[in-house]
């Protein structure tokens, strides 16, 4: 047992003997004596002394024990200074009083010396222990402070990477708590150069801090390369390298990926580990569930990741809603779960489309009351095309040194038709030529349409008469993934040449295909505004570019862009 | 007959405790309990008769005289329900023991200064 520390003890008692016998007794254990003959006295040596603790007559003159023992408390505030009633009461009445005026123990007369040392040593104890526990207090809380303020500034640097998206388009609506970042929720999207849609939903683990770290490198990663005019497939294959990279080994992100595109009326999705989402189609009420196929990001390395995604047909009209799994875990007053179940009623009771989401928010909110800060929600619809409009990348370059007559050709064979997708690079390349911006998303479309041709229907030699319905629509590209494993042989040029003219200049765009190629004149007879799910791709070309042509019995295609300078 | 007053042990306790200061904590006890015996003598307030009775009980049993300090008790107990007449017996009584029990303290006081 640890000897006593000296304390410095404050001895109010009116009877100078008793005073005299307890003063000797204190400090013969070891302690520093005050003492006090009244009530008054007694408050003012220990304003002036501020002792460890107090040893305190009851019954006083000018001020009584009681009277002083409440004062000293409201002096003493936060710290504890134990005060210990001295009395020859015995009804427990009047030792009750003692507590409740604020004592904490009481000693009788006759003073009994071993009683009061293990006293003195008691409350010596709990003395020290609520000034630890002071001392805690006040270091938490000023950590606390530390982190929120950390947070702020996560935050802050955070909503600058993530505000270059377009979450404020006129189709999407969405919902998300301003904290969700730091519960690992993230919502992206971006437009892509020929005007189709990338979002990401994803719900990083943990919380605090270590979730939300993650979300900027992959932001980063997501703008980046959706403005390049990369696809999903490679997209999601660099967020999953980078997460993989530098998250530690416990933490991933389960997230949602999709490519909706107006032009084509498609929706293109990869779901790692997220909650089903579900395509909405009006004309039959269906709703499609977008299940997870995948791990989530950040889990596999790039050898072992699986970019398989898969493609749905969408009419105008159709909405994709995604959740995060906050929406499905709220709980209620007796812990049950709101549940799918309850998600799937709301889908079947609703009427308008339109309302379903604030439908579900007002299910959610009067299941549990507040709100939790992990539920998100976003409902992208497909628009005409018409009616999407991106708007155009600033560049920062001053245009004097770009390239005015030069041409460029490209064959891609067997192997690297399989990995490789370089129309981004294609793009950027086309980027330089100042004169060629503006038209940078019809160029990304139409190359993009020119390339996709040749690949599937001219080296993999699919028909396009399968996209004819939905289930048609699967197949081909269930045939379309399998037979690109597959693939050994093949090839497809890509010439690019560019010109001066007049004031301007001419872009010529010329794509092969090693492929056995297609009835020209049978699908050129086709009028342009056809609504047909398949064989819109050269009715795209026609429509965008000028001069569109096919030879070599369809295996080569040509389409020409010209641009003004103005004064 | 002594023991029956002051408890003997207690003033052993007392004297080790106090070592050298133990003539002035005699000298004080009986300069304290004279004046306290006056004010007892000379009140006739209930309230005061009861706050006096309680202190010099307390130095009463502090110091070892144990039946002086049970008189005190009795006075402070019920010192408003007494008459007149119960208040001053009880009081003189306390005066005879104080009386009897001082020669005691003094003889040790005594005692301590010699040797």
């Amino acid at each position: 047992m640890q000897a006593q520390e000296p304390l410095t003890i404050l001895i109010a008692e009116d009877s100078a003997a008793d005073r005299l016998l307890l003063s000797t007794i204190v400090r013969r254990q070891g302690h520093e004596v005050l003492t006090a003959a009244n009530g008054a006295e007694a408050l003012e040596v220990f304003r002036r002394q501020t002792p460890h603790l107090v040893l305190m007559d009851a019954m006083m003159p000018v001020m009584d024990g009681f009277e002083a023992a409440r004062q000293i408390k409201v002096l003493a505030g936060e710290t504890l200074v134990p005060i210990i009633f001295l009395t020859s009461l015995t009804e427990s009445e009047a030792l009750a009083r003692c507590l409740e005026a604020g004592g904490d123990d009481f000693l009788a007369k006759p003073y009994n010396q071993v009683i009061l040392a293990a006293k003195i040593k008691a409350m010596d104890r709990l003395r020290r222990l609520q000034a630890t526990v002071l001392q805690q207090r006040d270091l938490i809380a000023k950590h606390h402070d530390y982190l929120l303020n950390e947070q702020r500034v996560a935050k802050a640097v955070f909503d600058k990477v993530a505000h270059s998206g377009c979450l404020s388009a006129p189709n999407i609506r969405y919902l998300q708590s301003p904290y969700a970042l730091f519960n690992g929720d993230l919502l992206l999207a971006a437009y892509t150069p020929a005007g189709d849609m990338h979002v990401l939903l994803g719900d990083f683990t943990g919380h605090g801090l270590p979730a939300a770290v993650g979300a900027m490198p992959l932001a980063e990663v997501f703008y980046g390369m959706t403005a390049k005019g990369y696809g999903l497939a490679e997209t999601l294959r660099e967020m999953n390298a980078k997460l993989k990279r530098i998250l530690p080994v416990d933490m991933f992100c389960c997230a949602t990926m999709l490519c909706l595109s107006f032009q084509r009326r498609t929706v293109e999705v990869w779901n790692g580990g997220m909650p089903d989402g579900y395509l909405h189609r009006i004309a039959t009420g269906e709703r499609l569930p977008l299940a997870a196929r995948h791990l989530p990001l950040g889990v596999l390395s790039p050898q072992a990741f699986d970019d398989r995604t898969e493609v749905q047909a969408m009419a105008v009209g159709d909405r994709v809603f995604l959740l995060s799994d906050g929406v499905i875990d709220t709980t209620d007053a007796d812990d049950r779960l709101f549940g799918v179940e309850r998600l799937q009623q709301l889908f079947a009771a609703n009427r308008e489309p339109d309302n379903l989401f604030a439908e579900i928010e007002q299910a959610l909110h009067a299941f549990r009351g507040e709100p939790r800060d992990d539920v998100s929600m976003v409902e992208i619809s497909l628009l005409e095309a018409t009616q999407v409009v991106p708007s155009t990348p600033v560049y920062s370059d001053s245009g004097q040194s770009c390239p005015l007559d030069w041409s460029v050709s490209f064959e891609f064979r067997g192997a690297t038709l399989k990995r490789f997708n370089p129309l981004p690079y294609l793009l950027q390349l086309l980027q330089e030529v100042h004169g060629l911006r503006t038209q940078g998303g019809a160029i990304y479309s139409v190359l993009a349409e020119l390339y996709s041709n040749a690949l599937e229907h001219g080296v993999l030699g699919l028909d396009s008469s399968l996209k004819r319905d939905a289930a048609g629509f699967a197949s081909y590209y269930q045939q379309r993934n399998a037979r690109l494993e597959a693939l050994q042989d093949g090839y497809v040029r890509v010439h690019l040449q560019v010109k001066p003219q007049g004031a301007g200049g001419c872009l010529v765009i010329r794509v092969e295909d090693s492929g056995k190629g297609f009835d020209v004149a049978r699908v050129m007879e086709r009028p342009l505004d056809d609504v047909r799910l398949s064989g819109r791709g050269v009715s795209l070309i026609r429509q965008l570019g000028h001069n569109a042509s096919w030879s070599d019995e369809g295996r080569s295609a040509c389409v020409e862009f010209f641009w003004e300078v103005k004064a | 007959m002594t023991d029956q007053h002051v408890d003997r042990e207690v003033l052993d306790a007392l004297r080790e405790v106090m070592e050298d200061s133990y003539p002035d904590l005699l000298d004080t006890f009986l300069t304290d309990s004279e004046s306290r015996l006056h004010q007892l003598q000379k009140t006739a307030d209930a309230k005061v008769l009861a706050e006096v009775a309680h202190s010099f009980k307390g130095s009463a049993s502090n110091m070892g005289a144990v039946r002086l300090a049970t008189l005190c008790q009795e006075l402070e107990a019920d010192a408003k329900g007494k008459s007149p007449a119960e208040i001053v017996k009880l009081v003189a009584d306390i005066s005879s023991e104080f009386a009897d029990v001082r020669p005691i303290y003094e003889d040790e006081r005594q005692h301590a200064l010699t040797h």
